[in-house]
């Protein structure tokens, strides 16, 4: 009895890390309906800035004042960065803390060195208590209390202060709260600066249980998500409630199940967005997308269908003029452009944004694997199987998916592709672990780096131009309607349901072609195809290129790799990425097409 | 007279002009360096530093050595396509790095594929060499299996009976505990794994990770974790009082990299493997650190040695094939002979895998920080199967 309470206590004390970061982020959202990747930057950055402070000042000096300088961080990123995005597509400030995310890594690296830090501990709790005759730390009994305080302390700011109130008025509805007077931008500095400090609050008092490192931030992120979602999206105490019971579901889980550790978070984020498709304590109201204005169809002009065509040939003709290792990254910027080019059909025409489009992207490429390697079939079949698997795991996906909405669907596309992650690290008589599917070579007729160019090249094509037609055809048309204007669509007698899902298959299917031709260009598969990265990269592809511009994806594919590729060569290259990203977000809202074609307009315009 | 001489100053430019035309040797290197600097960085500063000191004594065979070295991020897929990059477009004559066991993986498969020479530096798993194994790739640093078995050997001289393990979720933590009680259970085959505790890599929870394992009651615990997992484990278990009267053994503990940063908190008394740069008395090891030290400002690392010893192996390779042909250097591989900072090392013919060793002792804090001490250098020879029985775990084809 004694050994269970002292471990409840234990997973308690977890639990109050965890809400320190996730009600931060949390109320970030459900303000300025940002998700707001760079949260778990904030994190890390306070444990750092504590462990500076602390070696002058102390620790009990170090948590309050890290807690602050984090929390002016986080108003400078809004200042600087976000607050110029208000107006742009939601996804665009996904991009943009991501770009930050890069940003903040390099900076860490630099300021701070490699090496991993050591804190002090908490002078004056640095013993134990018995409690029924378990050990239980001092400092594991005040993170409960600071845990609990903050709990109230934000509960009294929310009812009981105006500031609170116009929170959640903010939370409730933006646009009456701005029609009623009242300046948004200030409520929104205020909220990033709360919200930063809690996640370098959360970060210092990390300090006394692990050291402080480089990795604290994509750590942190995933688990800060499943918590805010699992809580409801924009509530405090929803994300208390979700931080007790994914600390506790470890605590318990790993006595009876050790292997649990890596995948019972997902878990229990997709059974909640089953079960509560808003979370435990959201609300619908709160997660509603804002109107979308109604966007033209995504169709190729004569000058486009030109363009395309210009490119297909002179991709045909590149082997001849090119070198090996520029054919090898054209054949990388094609299957990613189809990757995308799902994702965002799905996300542009359909309205569903996927967080976790890696899933499918997986699942091609371990079927293809898997068949080569298990089951001895042929490249050829592989390659037609690999998008079919991907299709039946993206209509289970799916099923469940299209009940949900906005951020929430998001989210549990995310829950799938970790969970489909933690399998292919974990199943290792299977998948290889985390050592992978070794040998996956093109059949003797595509090796070579020029013959499998050009299978890569028909591929990608056949899979480009038909989500291009789907999108512009008559599907794409019942799609948008169900985006922009579902109540209308539906008195008509569209299933709306039925075409997201369909749209999602549709989406995956590209996505598992996609991974079935990198599997064999690459000669292998591993888990960091179904892994967050990747999902992310997608994300930033489709963003870059432009959300509502048919060669979007194809651009955003391009110069997302290019810039990889070229700025990968020199130091900090990633806090050079990082800026680029945020640069585009801020700069280029419409992504490049966006820009370029209104740009072409405008001159049209001047010249006409 | 005159025509002799003619030929011989002909002869001296002839060899001056193809001298200064020399392209040099071009060696690609590729690793993780974005993804996880502290251990990386080291890395990087052993192989430069060789590959000054060879290039300062001429080079090989009078020929320069240069290398193009690229960041991975961590994505094997990106590995694979900078291999390409490598050894299409720079015309590297070999490829060498990778720090993650799956890049190595890939990268080994690519150069198989491709019919390129890999020597991998760094990656630890035994699938490269064995199970996974192939002509063209050489692995350097001590394998997992090699680590685990000279712990489980030390673990066997222990009263520790009931055992729990701890490792990381993924290949690396799997191997390490499999090989562990392989080797523990021949050796000693009273004894008994009454707990296994498998964490996410780099998101343990220590304090419910440490009670779980203090309620199996173990007499000895194996453990695997490393980085910031290593620390969480060390503090949350010692405020607990895990450790009290128990034997542990940990894996890589003893390294710099990962035993530095507990400073005066590292744990006391574990038997781990490791690196002890600051006691190793050695003419050829006081020569490198003295030379670490003057050229980068720091003290040494275990990567810093990996790093130099990757690079003297990439020389003494070229060296002994006389030839940047692939064929010709594989041949050479086999059985190639390396004079190190630790002394002379192999790499085996049989399995590819070098005899290089690594250093079993207890930790302990000393002048406030963690040190081995009682250690003992262990060449990896000792602990690797022989021949016939490496080569039976090795593909056929």
């Amino acid at each position: 009895m004694g050994f269970y309470f002292a471990q409840f206590l234990t997973g308690l004390a977890s639990a109050s890390s965890l809400f320190l970061v996730a009600a931060g982020l949390s109320i970030i959202f459900g303000v300025t309906r940002i998700v707001n990747f760079a949260h778990g930057s904030l994190f890390m950055l306070g444990a750092f800035i504590a462990y500076s402070i602390s070696q002058q000042f102390g620790f009990w000096v170090a948590v309050p004042l890290a807690a602050l300088s984090v929390g002016a961080i986080g108003w400078v990123m809004e200042r600087t960065v976000l607050s110029r995005l208000y107006g742009a597509p939601e996804l665009f400030q996904l991009v943009a803390t991501f770009g930050l995310v890069l940003i903040v890594q390099d900076a860490a690296l630099w300021i701070w060195g490699p090496t991993d830090l050591l804190g002090p501990r908490a002078p004056g709790l640095t013993g134990v208590v018995r409690i029924f005759d378990q050990p239980v730390p001092e400092y594991d009994l005040f993170l409960i209390t600071v845990g609990f305080s903050v709990l109230g302390a934000i509960w009294w700011m929310f009812t009981r202060t105006r500031f609170g109130i116009l929170v959640r008025a903010a939370t409730e509805d933006r646009e009456m709260l701005q029609a009623l007077g009242v300046r948004p931008a200030r409520l929104f500095q205020a909220t990033f600066f709360i919200g930063a400090a809690l996640a370098g609050l959360g970060g210092a008092l990390e300090m006394p249980r692990q050291p402080v490192s480089l990795l604290m931030d994509l750590n942190i992120i995933a688990e800060a998500f499943v918590v805010v979602v699992i809580g409801g999206m924009g509530s405090v105490t929803g994300a208390f409630l979700a931080a007790l019971l994914i600390a506790e579901l470890n605590a318990f889980g790993i006595l009876i199940l050790p292997e649990i550790t890596l995948v019972a978070a997902f878990a229990a984020m997709a059974v909640v967005l089953v079960i509560r498709p808003y979370g435990l304590l959201g609300k619908q109201a709160t997660t509603a997308p804002h109107a979308v204005e109604i966007q033209p169809p995504q169709t190729l002009g004569e000058a486009g269908r030109l363009a395309a065509a210009v490119l297909v040939a002179a991709l045909f003709v590149l082997p001849i003029i090119a070198g090996d290792f520029v054919i090898v990254l054209t054949a990388d910027i094609m299957i990613f452009a189809l990757f995308a080019a799902g994702l965002h059909f799905m996300m542009g025409t359909g309205g569903l944004v996927s967080f976790g489009h890696a899933a499918f992207f997986g699942i091609g490429a371990y079927a293809a694997a898997l068949l080569v390697e298990r089951a001895g079939i042929g490249m050829e079949a592989a390659l037609i199987l690999a998008p079919v698997a991907a299709a039946i795991g993206a209509a289970i996906i799916g099923w469940f998916a299209v009940r949900l909405s906005g951020v929430y669907l998001a989210m549990l596309t995310l829950a799938a592709a970790q969970i489909l992650w933690s399998a292919s690290v974990q199943w290792q008589d299977i998948t290889g672990g985390d050592d992978g599917i070794l040998g996956i070579w093109p059949a003797a007729w595509a090796s070579g780096t020029t013959a499998y160019y050009y299978l890569t090249l028909a591929l990608t094509t056949v899979g480009i131009v038909s989500l291009m037609m789907l999108a512009s055809g008559r599907f794409g048309i019942l799609l948008r309607a169900g985006r922009d204007a579902p109540a209308r669509a539906q008195a008509l007698g569209i299933d709306i349901k039925l075409r997201n899902w369909a749209a999602i298959v549709i989406a995956g299917s590209a996505a598992g072609l996609a991974g079935g031709i990198f599997a064999f260009s690459k000669g292998s598969v591993f888990p960091d195809t179904l892994a967050i990265p990747n999902s992310v990269d997608a994300l930033v592809m489709v963003l870059l290129g432009g959300l509502h511009a048919p060669a979007g994806p194809i651009l955003g594919a391009s110069v997302f790799a290019l810039l990889e590729d070229s700025l990968s060569r020199l130091p900090y290259w990633r806090a050079l990425l990082g800026t680029a990203v945020v640069g585009i977000a801020v700069f280029a809202p419409g992504g490049i097409a966006g820009s370029l074609s209104g740009w072409l307009k405008r001159r049209r315009e001047r010249s006409a | 007279m005159k025509f002799p001489r003619l030929a011989a100053i002909a002869a001296v430019f002839a060899v001056s002009v193809t001298q200064a035309n020399a392209e040099p040797i071009r060696i690609g290197e590729i690793n993780s360096y974005t993804r996880l600097p502290a251990f990386t960085e080291p890395y990087k500063k052993g192989w430069q530093m060789a590959l000054e000191e060879i290039n300062a004594k001429g080079g090989v065979h009078g020929e320069k050595l240069e290398v193009i070295s690229r960041d991975d991020a961590g994505k094997p897929g990106n590995a694979v396509k900078i291999a390409e990059e490598l050894v299409k477009r720079e015309k590297v004559a070999l490829l060498t790095g990778t720090f993650f066991s799956h890049i190595g993986l890939a990268v080994s498969d690519y150069a198989k594929q491709n019919k390129v020479l890999f020597v991998a530096a760094e990656p630890l798993t035994d699938a490269l060499i064995w199970s996974k194994g192939n002509d063209y790739t050489f692995r350097l640093r001590p394998s997992t299996y090699m680590q685990a078995a000279m712990l489980a050997a030390e673990a066997a001289k222990t009263d520790a009976v009931k055992w729990a393990t701890v490792a990381p979720n993924y290949a690396y933590g799997k191997d390490a505990v499999a090989a562990f009680k392989q080797v523990l259970k021949k050796l000693k085959p009273s004894v008994e794994f009454v707990d296994e505790q498998w964490p996410a890599l780099f998101k343990i929870d220590a304090g419910v990770t440490v009670r779980a394992l203090e309620a199996a009651k173990p007499d000895g615990i194996y453990n695997v974790t490393f980085g910031p997992d290593l620390g969480a484990m060390v503090r949350e278990g010692t405020v607990r009082g895990l450790y009290e009267n128990r034997t542990v053994v940990s894996l890589l503990t003893g390294e710099p990299e990962y035993l530095e940063p507990l400073k005066g908190e590292a744990p006391k008394g574990w038997i781990v493997t490791g690196y002890p740069w600051y006691a190793i008395d050695t003419p050829e090891h006081n020569a490198f650190k003295a030379a670490y030290e003057k050229r980068w400002g720091e003290t040494l690392k275990m990567g810093s040695l990996v790093g130099y010893n990757t690079m003297l192996s990439i020389a003494a390779v070229l060296e002994k094939a006389k030839s940047t042909d692939t064929d010709k250097m594989i041949a050479a591989m086999k059985g190639l002979k390396v004079a190190t900072p630790q002394g002379e090392i192999v790499y085996r013919a049989a399995d590819h895998q070098a005899t290089m060793g690594s250093w079993v002792g207890r930790t302990d804090v000393v002048d406030g920080g963690g040190q081995m001490v009682d250690w003992r250098y262990i060449d990896g020879a000792e602990v690797l199967p022989t021949a016939e029985e490496a080569k039976a775990m090795r593909p056929t084809n």
